[in-house]
């Protein structure tokens, strides 16, 4: 009975982890995407600059 | 043989966890045809786009797209061009927040995106070009 309690609260940690990953934005993420768009709409940094390694 | 799986189930749960931190914080898609093109597009206009950033005929709106702020600004022949350019500028806006949206199998993202590319392209803008403040009203950089 008890390892059922267990598996049901692993059960919904898990759908809780599904969960999060649908509904959470990433706006970091998001804010890099536009930059670098950005960048070359406006063409704010060179194009053709090798990327910095 | 209980525990075992119990340990499997909670490593599994946890992992999932993890797995939604990771994968929200890598990067989003960007690199498709469709949004290259977009880009391109985009990037064209800007040429024409340019000048009236600069004398405030066109300003960038609080929603991630631009809009014709001082008609006057712009010499009467030149005017149709003007919207041309606006109304033209703003379809790709909008095809670019859906497409980045649905690169990333996320369609319900795009206003969020929106959002996320109007407070960049301000922050980006040039001094001296008119954006909306949070309150919509038009302001000089």
């Amino acid at each position: 009975m008890r390892s059922l309690t267990v598996i049901a609260g692993l059960g919904c940690a898990l759908l809780y982890g599904c969960v999060t990953i649908n509904i959470y934005f990433p706006a970091a993420a998001a804010e890099k995407a536009a930059d670098k768009i950005i960048d070359e709409v406006w063409q704010l940094k060179k194009p053709d600059t090798p990327p910095a390694k | 043989m209980r525990t075992p799986n119990i340990a499997r189930c909670g490593w599994l749960a946890f992992l999932s966890l993890f797995t939604g931190l990771a994968w929200a914080q890598a990067n989003l898609e960007v690199n498709t045809p469709a949004i290259a093109a977009l880009q391109a597009s985009m990037t064209k206009r800007h040429g024409e786009l340019a000048a009236f950033y600069g004398n405030g005929a066109v300003g960038l709106t609080r929603d991630g797209f631009i809009a014709l702020r001082e008609a006057n600004a712009v010499p009467l022949p030149q005017r149709q061009q003007v919207n041309g350019l606006v109304a033209a500028e703003n379809q790709d806006r909008t095809a670019l927040y859906k497409e980045i949206a649905r690169a990333n199998g996320k369609p319900e993202w795009e206003n969020d995106i929106r959002t996320t590319f109007a407070q960049r392209w301000i922050d980006k803008a040039q001094g001296g070009w008119y954006y909306q403040n949070n309150a919509g009203a038009w302001t000089r950089k």
